[in-house]
């Protein structure tokens, strides 16, 4: 029997999504991935002086809105060939891993782990302490997160001013030095956030859980201690979340925070399978419109890519492009589908857990993305207590930018939901041309001209769906383990 | 100790229209000791529904939607957040809500029409904000202006149920203060037309400018202007800053517990009002003729402003002058003779 389902809305995902599901005998046959919005920003780009980019691209995104800052910062900064001082790039990382931290917590607080504490779970030996615990909005865990993370947010509110939608992110660094003392109130702040983490959310040292190298070890510690991660451990276990929503073996990483020669997690391609990991090459990035309601012929690359919506846009049997079906592009890589996120820079970055959990599945899944997400957590505010000790209070934080005349140039950087690039041209004196690749651009594109799905389209396929299921869960599971941000996706 | 009848909480519906998200992030970083959601159902506001943190999805949020908009399932605040996109060509096709095969605008009117109180969350919401940059391909509009236009989506003799017309929580973000103080005032019975400006902002914020509790006050009292992005000088003159012609208290109430944008160390580039998104000028630069900004401050004669200007830049301190040009205080206040008197 088959039957066609259209879900949507997505709630507890940034933005509009629909997916389109063909169910036969109880399972996805294939699934469509809609992002039924259009807003236009690089159209809105095209003529503006080239630092005005930082007041609009913050704006498409509130959630990724200093990693929207920080790829333009880094593509101008391209274009000029200016580098930073050391201040400066210390506190574009600081801020940058403040927003993705954040990001991280909110998504398995808020987005992600409500759906366990769903009445369909009842029967299950977790649920009352899930439900208690993570329950939308009146959870407990919710009067806990929402403060900690509200302190933690200071780190922004020194170092860039207020978030989301800072201008302090500039291509030669920031506009906001700290004082000497202001440096021990940074390291006061990571120090409350490090206990918020290392008591609710972990129940260990954060260098222990970072330590954590096989999914045995991961198990073992999880059945050892009762927080929040070893409840989504048990959880995971129990509904078996390793088996759920595998996309494809091609993982991607911008790497995060430094320049891609000593960043923090590498930059690289990574194929599940493949001991070797392959250096990224932006050249290689090309956006297919043949699922698109856009203008366009054969596949380009970004530098000279365009955005112009088809008069038949939004509509299933739109006269121009009848296959289109979303207004999110196709991007491939070397004309291949690509997964991006946490798990995918810890893969990249090799990280013994993040490459064991994609072995021991045989891909991707929705337990491994979790897992990721919250490794990273540990690893990454160790990393900015570093940072902040390495600030020189009274050296300079920022490099005095000029603006070409005539140049291109390429910002990659990692959203906590994955890469993201931002590649311009300067002519005359202003922006002929701007193009953006969200991260779930790639995780959540539409079919490319080969009829190959996207990541997530092929992550849905397999999946159960029960006979009087209207948005089945394990759907709802599998999108949410991505952490998507549809309104960066249809910029 | 009598009985009491506590009075029926508001009920809360949320909807995201085009935007960011980021009035709502915003809000989630609210103050308050056990998070902004236990906040309000503490102040008498019971959250029915948010997209971004409630717990149903697809159907179950369509059919909760459809009651609403046809007064099945009645609510008392509506809040809106995102630009209202009537394209192409008026057709709302730009943007559909999810599942529903329908454009956002048709369900933000019938959504409007059932509501006590309507808020517009955000700048977008309020007058069409970053949307409506450029050539507005989407049709951007906000609630019930379009630009400085008065109509909008709602039209401008667009009334809620309680008589009040749309209520404009208007920046880019908003603070999230200007929407817990709105949704306060209105549970407490104390946000009446009065108390809206002409924007149809809340005047609690509104009838303040950035430029009220500046931290650089003292490098604008002797023009002592930064010259380049981390100076600590002044941005008036030079960096595009708009503080002393923006309207709200940023600067009064600290964003993110600390900061503001000035603060921060960047120009105040007056997102609280409409039309912010198309100055006119690069948003970092400050546009002048004859060497003169273009936009003085609110309230402030031009004659004046140029007369006071020349006399206190020839009367700046030394102190003053070469701490604007640096990213940290180079001179330190001298200290009095005595105590001071």
């Amino acid at each position: 029997m088959s039957r066609r389902l259209t879900v949507g809305p997505f709630n507890r995902v940034e933005g509009d999504l629909e997916v389109t599901l063909d169910v036969e005998d109880g399972r996805v046959a294939a699934a469509r991935v809609n992002s039924p919005l259009y807003r236009g920003f690089e159209q809105m780009l095209v003529g503006k002086h080239p630092l005005d980019a930082l007041v609009v691209v913050p704006r498409i995104c509130g959630i990724c809105s200093v990693a929207q800052s920080a790829a333009a910062a880094a593509a101008l900064a391209d274009a000029s060939g200016l580098a930073m001082p050391d201040n400066g790039r210390l506190a574009h990382k600081l801020i940058l891993a403040g927003e993705n931290l954040a990001d991280h917590l909110t998504h398995f607080y808020l987005f992600f782990m409500p759906d366990f504490a769903r009445a369909q779970y009842a029967g299950r030996p977790w649920h009352a302490a899930v439900e208690r615990r993570f329950r939308a909005t009146t959870g407990e865990a919710v009067r806990e997160l929402l403060p900690a993370r509200a302190d933690f947010l200071r780190l922004i509110g020194y170092l860039a001013g207020k978030w989301p939608h800072s201008l302090a992110l500039q291509p030669g660094g920031t506009t906001r030095a700290v004082t000497p003392t202001e440096k021990v109130r940074l390291l006061a702040v990571l120090r409350d956030f490090r206990a918020f983490l290392e008591g609710p959310l972990f129940g260990d040292a954060l260098e222990n859980v970072a330590a954590l190298a096989t999914p045995d070890a991961l198990r073992a510690w999880g059945t050892a201690r009762s927080s929040d991660f070893a409840a989504f451990l048990a959880v995971a276990a129990d509904l078996r979340l390793d088996m759920l929503g595998r996309a494809g073996d091609l993982f991607l990483s911008h790497g995060a925070y430094g320049r891609s020669a000593d960043c923090l997690f590498a930059r690289g391609v990574w194929e599940q399978g493949i001991a070797q990991l392959a250096p990224f090459d932006a050249a290689l990035v090309a956006e297919d419109v043949s699922h698109a309601w856009l203008a366009g012929g054969a596949p380009l690359p970004p530098l000279h890519g365009e955005t112009q919506p088809l008069a038949g846009g939004g509509l299933n049997d739109c006269a121009e492009k009848p296959a289109a079906y979303s207004w999110c592009k196709a991007p491939r890589y070397e004309g291949r589908v690509a997964e991006t996120g946490a798990l995918a820079r810890q893969a990249v970055d090799g990280h013994p857990l993040a490459r064991a959990l994609l072995a021991e599945a045989g891909g991707g899944n929705v337990e491994a993305r979790v897992v990721a997400r919250l490794l990273e957590v540990a690893r990454l505010l160790p990393a900015m207590e570093e940072w902040v000790r390495a600030l020189a209070p009274g050296a300079p934080f920022c490099a005095q930018w000029t603006l070409p005349d005539e140049a291109q140039g390429v910002g990659l950087v990692e959203a906590a939901r994955g890469a993201l690039g931002h590649w311009l041209r300067i002519e005359r004196g202003r922006i002929a041309g701007y193009q953006i690749v969200a991260p779930t651009t790639w995780n959540f594109s539409p079919r490319d001209a080969a009829g190959t799905p996207g990541a997530l389209e092929q992550a849905l396929v397999g999946l159960p769906v029960g006979a009087d299921e209207k948005t089945p869960l394990a759907v709802q599971h599998v999108v949410r383990s991505f952490d998507p941000c549809m309104v960066c996706t249809v910029h | 100790m009598g009985a009491t009848t506590a009075a029926a909480p508001l009920r809360l519906l949320w909807f995201q229209a085009s935007g960011c998200g980021g009035c709502t992030q915003s809000l989630l970083g609210a103050e308050s000791r056990a998070g902004v959601f236990a906040q309000l159902a503490a102040s008498g506001i019971e959250l029915v529904f948010h997209p971004a943190v409630s717990e149903a999805s697809g159907d179950e949020f369509l059919a909760l939607l459809a009651d609403a908009a046809a007064g099945r399932r009645p609510f008392d605040i509506l809040c809106v957040e995102g630009a209202l996109l009537r394209g192409p060509q008026g057709s709302g096709r730009f943007h559909l809500l999810s599942g529903s095969g329908r454009p956002v605008i048709d369900w933000v009117r019938e959504l409007a029409a059932q509501a006590r109180y309507v808020l517009a969350i955000g700048t977008c919401t309020a007058f069409g904000g970053i949307n409506a940059a450029g050539d507005n391909v989407t049709e951007a509009c906000g609630l019930q202006f379009d630009g400085e236009a008065p109509g909008g989506l709602l039209g401008e003799r667009f009334r809620a149920a309680s008589g009040l017309p749309v209520i404009n929580v208007a920046g880019c973000p908003t603070h999230p203060g200007w929407v817990v103080d709105t949704l306060l005032s209105i549970a407490a019975g104390a946000l009446g037309a009065d108390d809206l400006d002409a924007w149809q902002r809340p005047r609690f914020y509104a009838e303040q400018l950035v430029h009220h509790g500046c931290a650089k006050n003292e490098f604008y009292e002797f023009k002592a202007s930064a010259q380049k992005h981390s100076d600590l000088g002044c941005l008036m003159e030079n960096m595009g800053c708009k503080g002393t012609q923006a309207h709200a208290d940023c600067n009064l109430r600290a964003w993110n517990g600390v900061g503001s944008c000035i603060r921060g160390g960047f120009a105040c580039i007056a997102c609280t009002e409409p039309g912010f998104e198309e100055p006119g000028h690069p948003f970092m630069e400050t546009p002048k003729v004859a060497g003169i900004p273009i936009g003085l401050p609110i309230d402030m004669p031009k004659a004046w402003f140029v007369a006071l200007a020349a006399l206190s830049k020839s009367a700046t301190p030394k102190r003053v002058r070469e701490n604007s040009r640096a990213d940290h205080p180079v001179v330190a206040p001298a200290l009095g003779k005595g105590r001071p008197k």
